[in-house]
């Protein structure tokens, strides 16, 4: 109780309305982003029907029992991941970008970041969807038992893991067209997946591949989903969780120097 | 028009450059409250990017840029205006209602949505999906969206490209409304009819420089001319070598002439041609001036 007091006697009211009307107007933009995200089947589909399906095909009918349908759940959840953060940023940026939008956004009074703050949150909210699908398809027909705090890791994972993948999606949405943009993502999605072994295990992949995949951030993310699933911290954890902090933090300081306003 | 303390935005010496060429040429105009100004040039005369200027999008090589007593671009002066930029496509999966809704959320004192809706004739519209809407339809919804802080400061961009006349008449009804509770306007336009119809105050940029200001009267009056109209067989090499006349031209028919007054030419006309008919005689307008300003400057 003194802390709340305390906060409140520093911060003045008109600071506190000031945050509080920010708030509200980041809430609104988020819920509009998705709303018009979720309104266009020609990302709905890819992103939260590709992944489901697949996982059906190649890790519930294919995967067998025991480890082997954990991991991969724990791989398809990695695929789901990145496409809200790739997609749902990278193409409504380059659109927003060449068709006015983001010009028209700059000359109303949005507080400064709600833009593509509210964006991120829109893509955490399909992460969260598209992980929890995956999830009861998992538990329902895949074989996979975990506890309920695995459970609960693995969709606080998915759900903040898209934050690198909407970096990089920012950063290819600041500087392709449009019309390129879908095609430069998937240049990155597909590769990135496979590569990190992630449609078919490394083991099963030439050596080389193998030995390049700490490259990738999603194969970062991957050892993370794996060590949660199998309930065995990873060795590398530290690791893990730094290179992909470290990827979200130069792609999106690189983003944003590319959308900053004039000087 | 001096860019004075009392505009609500105003530039002052503005230069700007793109790379080698020079947009903006020591810019200086300003936007009065209740009044709506007109920002008229040709293709590529700097009109868009004087507005982004003053909208902060773009920043000035050298020179001040004013809005509402802050530097343009400012939180603080965005919150007090309202634009409708010549092309802005709108997510098309939003109704016309949410994005009002979204739009008005970012003022700290908005307009009843309501109130919004009848203003900009978009009422039956708000359900409708953006990309469901017609082209003029669109534009209306922009109008709303531009309108719906209840800025003290609105910027038109082409407003009334693709509407029907209907919408357009109403659409000045609101421009005049607002400015008349005191709103500053600044209104770019191709539609000289559409600067007549509303503004008291016209700029005219050529090549980046401020060619002509001042009132519509003051500029229509920019060697005021009269245009002489009927239908004669008089040869137009002739009548050109009259005195006083500045352009003579023929249609068919019909005789074009441009005079710096009109008694004495009308009188020989009739003398030479006993046989004239359909006489017309009217002062140019303000399209006549703007043709005849840019034409100078260049």
């Amino acid at each position: 109780m003194d802390t709340v007091i305390t906060a409140s006697a520093v911060l003045p009211a008109a600071s506190r309305t000031a945050m509080t009307a920010t708030l509200r107007i980041f809430l609104r933009e988020a819920r509009s982003e998705f709303l018009r995200l979720l309104r266009a089947p020609g990302f709905c589909v890819p992103t939260i029907a590709f992944p489901l399906m697949f996982y059906l095909l190649f890790g519930v009918l294919l995967a067998g029992h025991g480890q082997s349908a954990r991991r991969a759940l724990a791989a398809f959840l990695v695929i789901g991941t990145m496409a809200p953060g790739l997609f749902a940023l990278g193409i409504t940026l380059a659109v927003d970008r060449e068709r006015g939008l983001l010009q028209l956004k700059r000359a109303l009074p949005m507080p400064a970041g709600t833009y593509l703050a509210a964006k991120m949150a829109m893509s955490m909210a399909f992460a969260a969807i598209v992980a929890t699908l995956l999830m009861l398809t998992g538990a329902f027909a895949g074989g996979v038992v975990l506890s309920v705090s695995q459970w609960s890791l693995l969709l606080a994972l998915a759900v903040v893991a898209v934050l690198p993948f909407c970096a990089i999606g920012l950063l290819v949405g600041g500087w392709v067209k449009a019309s390129a943009a879908p095609a430069v993502l998937n240049l990155i999605y597909l590769p990135m997946s496979l590569l990190s072994g992630l449609w078919v295990p490394l083991a099963y992949l030439p050596h080389g591949i193998g030995q390049i995949a700490p490259l990738w951030p999603a194969w970062h993310l991957a050892q993370l989903a794996t060590a949660v699933v199998d309930a065995a911290p990873s060795a590398g954890l530290a690791t893990h969780l730094l290179t992909l902090a470290a990827v979200t933090a130069v792609c999106f300081a690189l983003a944003r120097r590319r959308l900053a306003r004039p000087r | 028009m001096p860019a004075a303390n009392t505009s609500a935005a105003s530039l002052t010496g503005v230069s700007k450059r793109y790379g080698e060429q020079l947009a903006l040429d020591q810019v200086t105009f300003g936007i009065e409250p209740g009044k709506v100004t007109a920002l008229l040039g040709p293709n590529g005369a700097g009109k868009s990017t004087a507005v982004g200027l003053l909208l902060g999008l773009t920043r000035a090589h050298c020179g001040q840029v004013q809005v509402l007593g802050v530097r343009a671009g400012e939180l603080a002066a965005r919150r007090r205006t309202g634009v409708m930029l010549q092309s802005a496509a709108l997510p098309d999966t939003l109704r016309a209602g949410e994005l009002l809704q979204l739009v008005r959320g970012y003022y700290p004192k908005p307009r009843p949505q309501d109130e919004v809706a009848a203003l900009a004739g978009v009422r039956e519209l708000l359900a409708v999906p953006y990309g469901k809407l017609s082209g003029g339809q669109q534009r209306r919804v922009q109008f709303a969206l531009a309108i719906c802080g209840n800025p003290d400061l609105l910027f038109l961009d082409e407003p009334t490209t693709g509407l029907d006349i209907e919408a357009r008449e109403a659409l000045w009804a609101v421009v005049r409304t607002l400015a008349a509770q005191g709103c500053a306007i600044l209104l770019t336009t191709h539609y000289l009819e559409e600067a007549e119809a509303l503004a008291e105050r016209v700029a005219v940029l050529v090549r980046g420089r401020i060619v002509s200001c001042g009132t519509v009267d003051e500029i229509r009056a920019h060697g005021v001319r009269r245009r002489i109209r009927c239908v004669s067989e008089l040869p137009v090499e002739q009548i050109r070598a009259w005195c006083g006349v500045t352009g003579a031209t023929r249609d068919e028919h019909w005789l074009d002439i441009e005079s710096v007054t009109a008694e004495p030419i009308v009188r020989r006309l009739l003398e030479a041609d006993p046989k004239l008919s359909e006489l017309e005689v009217r002062r140019s307008g303000l399209a006549e001036a703007f043709v005849r300003i840019t034409r100078e400057a260049a």
